[in-house]
């Protein structure tokens, strides 16, 4: 595999090798030295046309602790702002030789184009309400990390479907792995046809989230009211929010976060037990580092392992 | 006719296409024949191998190919003035040769727009110059498109216009169409609609449907292609105004354009080859080539609109060829802009793809491919003694792949690209001019 464009370019086997990879990084941390020297020498850009604090970082401490060098650049303030067109980007980047590129785009298909103009690996780290497959990797290993096998069990990934690209490659990737995924959620952030789109089932109302394993609630945006998408947000969380009265003992709950306390997950569910959202968020390196390294380290498995696990 | 198009000419033709398959459905022809051309005029229809062609005649011996009249487009952009950069007339009409076309009806959606006499006596002026086969003009609806204050459309009609439309954007308000309908009273010329319910369709670069929930991209319902033609031929009935429907692409689109054509409303309406072949399946991929304006849409539409073609209730084939850089066509998909070229390919891919499995009659593509003019108020060309040649040779051997490149059109933002077809149109002859000759084909 070149690029990480969609969780639908891994399939079930090659989710599992990432993850089972994403495991033997997972020490990394706590060691005195953070490092492994798998990708020495070696540049990583991170080309962020969208503000985003946990991506960006994940992405920057992941490509560092594999000991790669690494560029950040921003929409904002750089030759983007200045009417550069992607392709152009991408060449003048492409220039230094990266090994990977690695973007956030608010456009659906940024990262395919990307991918077309230059030889580096690319990763999709977002484009638009399309793709963001390494959300729906370290979402899958939290998960896994937790309840084991995925096999059978019912998830339901709830809020607003519609502009949610991590619902898209979460719900594919939950699939990919044997799990019922069902998607709710107001009509009016459902769009026509969804369900088939993703292999789902879909509902609009949340009387029967009791048979869900796991509920997934989505980030509800404040930018969606003005669109007229939800009346209020009192109005949405009152029927779609995930609150302690809607939960069962034994569900857990995730959320890719940033939280919106009080309005699609109530506060007291994101500080219980019940939630696995700090650790989605502790697994965003590792999985990232996984991804990483399959994409420029696997062509050579056996030397670079060996280095890996001597490290 | 006279004035009404610009065509900068060339030198009459003497040919003798001899052992072609001559079909014409107007004329009620369809076996091989022999047809000679006299300084541009059909002067000769006879059985194959019965006329000698004197010396100075050309002679295109062909038995393995279709011979029929020029095709006639009505919905073109040749981007002139102001984006010379994606076409001029003299490329787009180049292109049109290419495709077996003796008549192009050019969009005003340019910048500045044609919306006033002056431009279009320009636009007529220079075709008169570069044009390669005959051009004709459509001036806009209202004023720089805005949709608000009527142009001079008496004024232009009398300047040669072919008709009148705000293509790219639908009339949102219902009053101001109503006027210009009254007006045409007066004006004369068709009004051509590009039919867009924009509060429903928000601009969205897709249509709303399994594609688009999965690409995470908004898509326009088909509705908002379908209502606005319910109103307008509400309206155009109201006022006994004549209308035609730009690129249909609907199921919902032909029903409500069958049922107004049967009660009587002056309404035509065309389709355009990527709607009677293509889908939103093709657009999976988010490659912008397959972004266009209405969208493709599903295969049930699809089916619609080829139905709608075979009985008539879309009247003809229009490419709504619509060329783009590939500096713009290289953005992501939503941000590309709509369009696909389409003159050079149209014939080739409907022949392969609806005459070729028997979903439309040859002689029934003919006349969808050269009626386009008709609502504009042109005759559409025969193959006839006395009639000035207006023909397209269509060589079923020639076996090509749409590329990447190697347009005649200055852009190449092909939906057909990498398609492979069987056929080619090998010569056209325009106003009794040689336009394109199978040398031309790359």
């Amino acid at each position: 595999m070149r690029h990480l464009l969609g969780i639908e370019d891994l399939g079930r086997e090659g989710i599992e090798r990432i993850l089972d990879r994403a495991e033997s990084f997972e020490g990394v941390a706590s060691r005195d030295i953070q490092k492994v020297p798998a990708l020495r020498g070696r540049l990583i850009v991170n080309l962020f046309y969208e503000a985003s604090t946990r991506t960006t970082s994940s992405f920057e401490l992941a490509a560092k602790r594999l000991s790669a060098d690494v560029i950040s650049v921003r929409s904002s303030g750089s030759s983007v702002e200045k009417g550069e067109s992607l392709k152009d980007t991408i060449t003048t980047l492409d220039a230094y030789e990266p090994a990977a590129i690695v973007v956030r785009h608010p456009k659906a298909g940024a990262a395919h184009l990307v991918s077309k103009w230059t030889r580096a690996a690319v990763i999709n780290a977002g484009d638009g309400a399309h793709a963001h497959p390494t959300q729906a990797l370290l979402d899958v290993h939290t998960l896994r990390g937790r309840v084991g096998n995925l096999d059978g069990r019912n998830i339901w990934i709830v809020g607003d479907i519609a502009h949610s690209r991590v619902a898209r490659s979460t719900a594919k990737a939950f699939s990919l792995m044997g799990a019922r995924v069902t998607l709710a959620g107001p009509p009016t952030l459902m769009p026509p046809g969804i369900g088939v789109a993703l292999g789902c089932e879909e509902t609009t109302s949340l009387a029967k989230l009791g048979e869900a394993d796991v509920v997934y609630a989505l980030r509800m945006q404040h930018e969606r009211m003005e669109g007229g998408d939800v009346p209020s947000l009192a109005e949405y969380s009152a029927h779609y929010g995930v609150t302690e009265d809607r939960l069962g003992a034994d569900q857990l709950v995730m959320h890719p976060g940033p939280v919106n306390r009080g309005v699609e997950i109530s506060g007291d569910v994101v500080d219980s037990s019940r939630a696995l959202i700090a650790q989605q968020v502790a697994a965003g390196v590792a999985v990232r580092m996984a991804v990483l390294y399959e994409l420029l380290a696997g062509a050579e498995k056996d030397g670079r392992m060996r280095e890996v696990s001597a490290a | 006719m006279n004035g009404r198009f610009g065509w900068k000419g060339g030198t009459p033709a003497n040919v003798l296409i001899t052992g072609a398959r001559v079909v014409d459905p107007r004329e009620n022809l369809d076996q091989q024949m022999d047809v000679l051309v006299a300084d541009g005029i059909i002067t000769q229809i006879a059985a194959a191998g019965s006329i000698t062609a004197g010396d100075s005649t050309i002679t295109v011996q062909d038995a393995g190919s279709i011979l029929m009249p020029a095709f006639t487009d009505p919905h073109i952009h040749l981007r002139t003035p102001g984006q010379e950069h994606k076409e001029t007339i003299a490329s787009g009409t180049m292109a049109a040769a290419a495709g077996g076309y003796c008549l192009v009806i050019a969009m005003p959606n340019t910048t500045p727009v044609i919306d006033g006499p002056d431009l279009l006596r320009g636009i007529l002026a220079r075709a008169n110059e570069t044009a390669v086969i005959p051009m004709a003009q459509t001036g806009a609806i209202t004023r720089d498109l805005a949709g608000t204050e009527l142009t001079e459309m008496a004024t232009m009609m009398d300047t040669g216009a072919a008709g009148f439309t705000d293509d790219g954007i639908a009339v949102r308000d219902a009053g101001v169409l109503r006027r210009a309908l009254r007006y045409q009273a007066v004006a004369g010329g068709v009004i051509a609609l590009h039919e867009e319910d924009t509060a429903l369709s928000m601009g969205a670069p897709i249509n709303e449907g399994v594609v688009s929930a999965r690409l995470g991209l908004r898509g326009q319902p088909g509705s908002a292609e379908s209502t606005m033609i319910a109103r307008d031929c509400a309206l155009a009935r109201m006022e006994n105004a004549a209308i035609h429907i730009q690129h249909v692409s609907t199921y919902e689109s032909v029903e409500v354009i069958r049922r107004e054509k049967a009660q009587g409303t002056r309404v035509t309406a065309e389709a355009s080859p990527h709607h009677l072949l293509l889908t939103e399946e093709a657009c999976s991929t988010l490659d912008s080539r397959a972004k266009m304006n209405p969208p493709l849409r599903t295969e049930v539409d699809r089916n619609a609109v080829i139905a709608g073609l075979v009985d008539g209730t879309l009247d003809c084939v229009a490419t709504d060829h619509a060329p783009h850089s590939d500096d713009e066509k290289s953005q992501p998909f939503e941000d590309a802009p709509f369009g696909t070229t389409g003159l050079e390919t149209s014939f080739a891919v409907l022949y392969d793809e609806l005459v070729t499995p028997g979903l439309i009659e040859l002689g029934v593509l003919v006349e969808r491919m050269t009626s386009g003019c008709v609502p504009f108020g042109f005759e559409p060309p025969t193959v006839a003694v006395g009639e000035p040649a207006n023909l397209a040779l269509f060589d079923t051997r020639a076996e090509w792949t749409a590329g990447e490149t190697g347009w005649v059109s200055m852009s190449s933002n092909s939906c057909f690209t990498g398609r492979a077809m069987s056929g080619r149109i090998s010569l056209t002859l325009a106003g009794g001019v040689i336009v394109h000759t199978a040398e031309a084909n790359r």
